[in-house]
């Protein structure tokens, strides 16, 4: 039991908050909006210099063998600096498909450009109709000569409108809510058959609704089993919301902090509004909801690593609800004790409340998780 | 960071758990499971074999009977016993008094004081608050006199829980009524069997009697029951409520009622069918146990960051650890009252003297959830805590 960093864990949470501090304050992020993609090319190759992109991948693969506390340590940065590069949608799970199923030669193929910066991916996975459930695909993949040819539509697919190669669902046999029949394939954005609609989130990101028509890919496409993929998209997809759960604590730190100094600082009544009690007490129930996230997201990282796949994803759902609670606590009260001024797309917080807000709906809500612990059978 | 139990942790659980099973008597494990109170003997006949083990005084130093464990081993052995369950040593002797004692006190008093705590040879009650003094503790008026050798004893403390069973009492008392609230307070010991004092039990909401009014009419104590210096009373009482928040989050004690929770909730029926095949139910319950697992890792923080960097100053997350834990404690027995319904309501009239087995299951859930008001209250309410983590913390 040991709550604390190593060294080297500590230099990396140095340099990724170097990093930022010096390249992401609050003006520097709305330059990159306005950039083609919406986020910076730069930034992009700082990252990789600093090996930030290379940082799960083992090092045989030319990676930095990181793990799990690694990433909790940069999703947390990320989120603080209310980043807008696709880290998630290429280095975690674009990288999180191949560390896990891809063989050698699809490896080689893409790892290097995830690594030095040149390649980036995008996840292809929800469906007008499957909601949160990961075994809903209607897109089917079906097989022509040794290929596969992928139909069917993809919606609000993050970093879809850049990625370079887009990690795409597909059914192989089987009915729509099967949970057999499932795999997973590399398909090339600029692929034949692949259209792209782009559009900025609430939240600042890209995402894009890909159509498939007819997209032929070879049959070195399919990551791991194309028949029976299910196991390895709920991996990823569990690392995924461990992820978001860093990179929500992170924004909760900061929200909170933005908060705290503005109610130190602005006047009412010819006092600072922070020397109000009711606003001193929604202020430490702001802490506390941001220590419960904390400790969950902890929990997340660890559960990551647990050899059972059920109580993997139980813990990683149990986490998933304590951060959706918490976020949203953390950042409507953000709003409120930022008073009008909150309200307002000049000052930062409010736009870090609507990060905050996208992540609790991306890859099962409170409810969604909720009802999979309990249905689970709880956690004690 | 590694967040798992090492092998000699997980080694140490069984053995603590081990020894539970073979020693907590079963009657009193039973009264504890369904929520009711313990007779003084069966509370002093646990202590004793706790003791006697040498687990009794377990975060003591070394020197003073303590076992020298790790922070993680605390935290385990409170966990253990909390959630299995057997009854907590006395906090007002072994976590209170005791600790004030060995870092306060002459070498006369450890030797008088100590081992009679570790043993319970002397049950131990606190005096801090007063009918007129209770989030201002420093506002407190009980006098002591200096008369000779003796201090002269007058004024009224309330909230002095098992006050019924105790021979002594560690009382806050103003001492120099000139000087400004906090500085006039010492922090005197003396017999509960002094001449003077009278205990009034307080009946509680649930029906029990925990608490009580005590009345100091003219008590005269020895000079040499004042512990430390005098006027510095205030600032062993904070060295004291700091020490409190060991095991404050009272996470075994939440895990026990979630089992108990889950046993009912399989029996009793709603719509036909067991109420924990009910999907609002269930969600409710997963709901609560999500939280207490938060809960039980930011203790776990708090536990780590202590055995790292020392106890020190009170850490300020032990008000997260309050906040979180009666909050949490007040929401199992809420479920509980959900899944009995309507059987919540018959009061037990007759105890537990076996003679209306129908209600033996239902009977404390009510009175349960009706003494566990007061946990968000005790201890520094929440709102007290709120304060701080605003001052400490926040810097507001």
């Amino acid at each position: 039991m040991d709550f604390d960093l190593t060294e080297e864990q500590r230099l990396l949470k140095d340099s990724v908050d170097g990093l930022l501090t010096d390249s992401y304050d609050f003006e520097s992020r709305k330059k990159y909006m306005q950039e083609k993609g919406g986020w910076s090319k730069a930034v992009w190759g700082r990252l990789a210099e600093q090996g930030l992109l290379g940082l799960p991948f083992a090092e045989a693969d030319g990676g930095f063998g990181g793990g799990g506390v690694e990433t909790m340590i940069v999703m947390e940065a990320l989120g603080k600096a209310l980043v807008l590069e696709p880290y998630l949608a290429t280095v975690v799970i674009g990288g999180g498909f191949l560390r896990h199923g891809g063989s050698d030669a699809q490896k080689a193929a893409h790892l290097p450009g995830i690594i030095d910066g040149s390649q980036t991916l995008a996840f292809a996975q929800l469906e007008k109709n499957s909601r949160y459930d990961l075994f809903d695909v209607a897109t089917s993949a079906k097989k022509k000569g040794s290929g596969w040819v992928i139909d069917g539509e993809k919606f609000v697919v993050l970093n879809g409108e850049n990625a370079d190669t887009l990690i795409v669902t597909a059914r192989t046999k089987g009915d729509r809510r099967e949970r057999s029949g499932i795999g997973v394939f590399l398909v090339p954005a600029n692929a034949k058959g692949v259209t792209r609609k782009s559009y900025p989130t609430q939240d600042g990101l890209h995402a894009a609704d890909i159509a498939l028509t007819g997209a032929e890919v070879g049959a070195d496409a399919a990551i791991g089993n194309p028949e029976d993929s299910l196991a390895l998209i709920e991996r990823v997809v569990d690392e995924a919301r461990v992820a978001l759960c860093a990179e929500a604590v992170g924004l909760m730190d900061e929200s909170l902090k933005t908060t705290v100094e503005y109610i130190k600082t602005r006047k009412q009544f010819g006092v600072a509004i922070g020397s109000f009690q009711s606003l001193q007490h929604r202020a430490s129930d702001m802490f506390v909801a941001a220590e419960q996230a904390r400790s969950m997201s902890m929990f997340a990282t660890m559960a990551n690593d647990f050899e059972d796949a059920k109580e993997r994803s139980n813990a990683i759902a149990a986490a998933k609800v304590q951060i959706g609670k918490s976020l949203k606590f953390v950042g409507q009260q953000s709003i409120q004790l930022h008073g009008g001024i909150g309200m307002t797309m000049e000052a930062k917080i409010g736009h870090y409340f609507k990060r905050l807000t996208m992540i609790e709906n991306t890859f099962g809500d409170t409810e969604y998780h909720q009802r999979r612990v309990a249905d689970a059978g709880g956690l004690i | 960071m590694d967040l798992a139990f090492t092998k000699e942790e997980q080694a140490f659980r069984e053995e603590v758990r081990q020894f539970f099973r073979d020693n907590v008597p079963p009657d009193t494990r039973r009264k504890l499971v369904e929520g009711r109170h313990l007779s003084k003997d069966e509370m002093v006949t646990w202590w004793r074999i706790l003791n006697k083990k040498g687990w009794g005084v377990s975060h003591w130093p070394k020197q003073y009977g303590g076992t020298g464990w790790t922070s993680v081993q605390h935290y385990i052995f409170n966990e253990e016993l909390q959630s299995y369950p057997a009854p907590q040593p006395l906090a007002f002797g072994v976590s209170m008094v005791g600790p004030v004692i060995y870092t306060f006190g002459n070498e006369e008093q450890k030797k008088q004081y100590l081992p009679r705590i570790a043993n319970v040879d002397d049950w131990w009650c606190q005096g801090f608050s007063e009918p007129g003094s209770g989030s201002d503790l420093a506002s407190l008026k009980t006098k002591a006199e200096r008369k000779g050798d003796k201090w002269i004893i007058n004024g009224q403390k309330t909230w002095t829980t098992l006050a019924q069973h105790a021979d002594m009492i560690f009382c806050l008392c103003r001492t120099d009524p000139s000087a400004k609230k906090q500085m006039g307070i010492s922090f005197i010991v003396f017999s509960m069997k002094s001449k003077g004092v009278t205990v009034r039990p307080i009946q509680t909401i649930d029906g029990g009697v925990e608490v009580n009014e005590v009345f100091f009419d003219d008590v005269e104590v020895p000079i040499e029951n004042l512990i430390g210096e005098e006027n510095k009373g205030w600032d062993y009482a904070k060295f004291l409520l700091g020490n409190e928040r060991t095991g404050i989050a009272r996470v075994g004690v939440s895990k026990e009622r979630i089992r108990r929770i889950k046993e009912l909730a399989s029996k009793v029926e709603s719509g036909g069918k067991p109420i924990i095949q009910d999907a609002a139910f269930r969600e409710k319950l997963a709901a609560c146990e999500i939280e207490l697992k938060a809960l039980e890792l930011t203790q776990l923080r708090v536990v780590a960051d202590e055995g790292k960097h020392g106890k020190g100053k009170p850490n300020p997350a032990s008000s997260v650890l309050k906040i979180k834990g009666s909050e949490i404690q007040q929401t199992t027995t809420e479920l509980l009252m959900e899944v009995i319904g309507p059987f919540a309501a018959p009061y037990d009239i007759h105890g537990d003297d076996g003679s209306n087995e129908a209600m033996d299951w239902t009977a404390q859930i009510a009175p349960s959830y009706f003494n566990n008001r007061k946990v968000s209250i005790y201890g520094g309410s929440n709102e007290i805590q709120r304060n701080i983590i605003a001052k400490a913390v926040l810097g507001l």
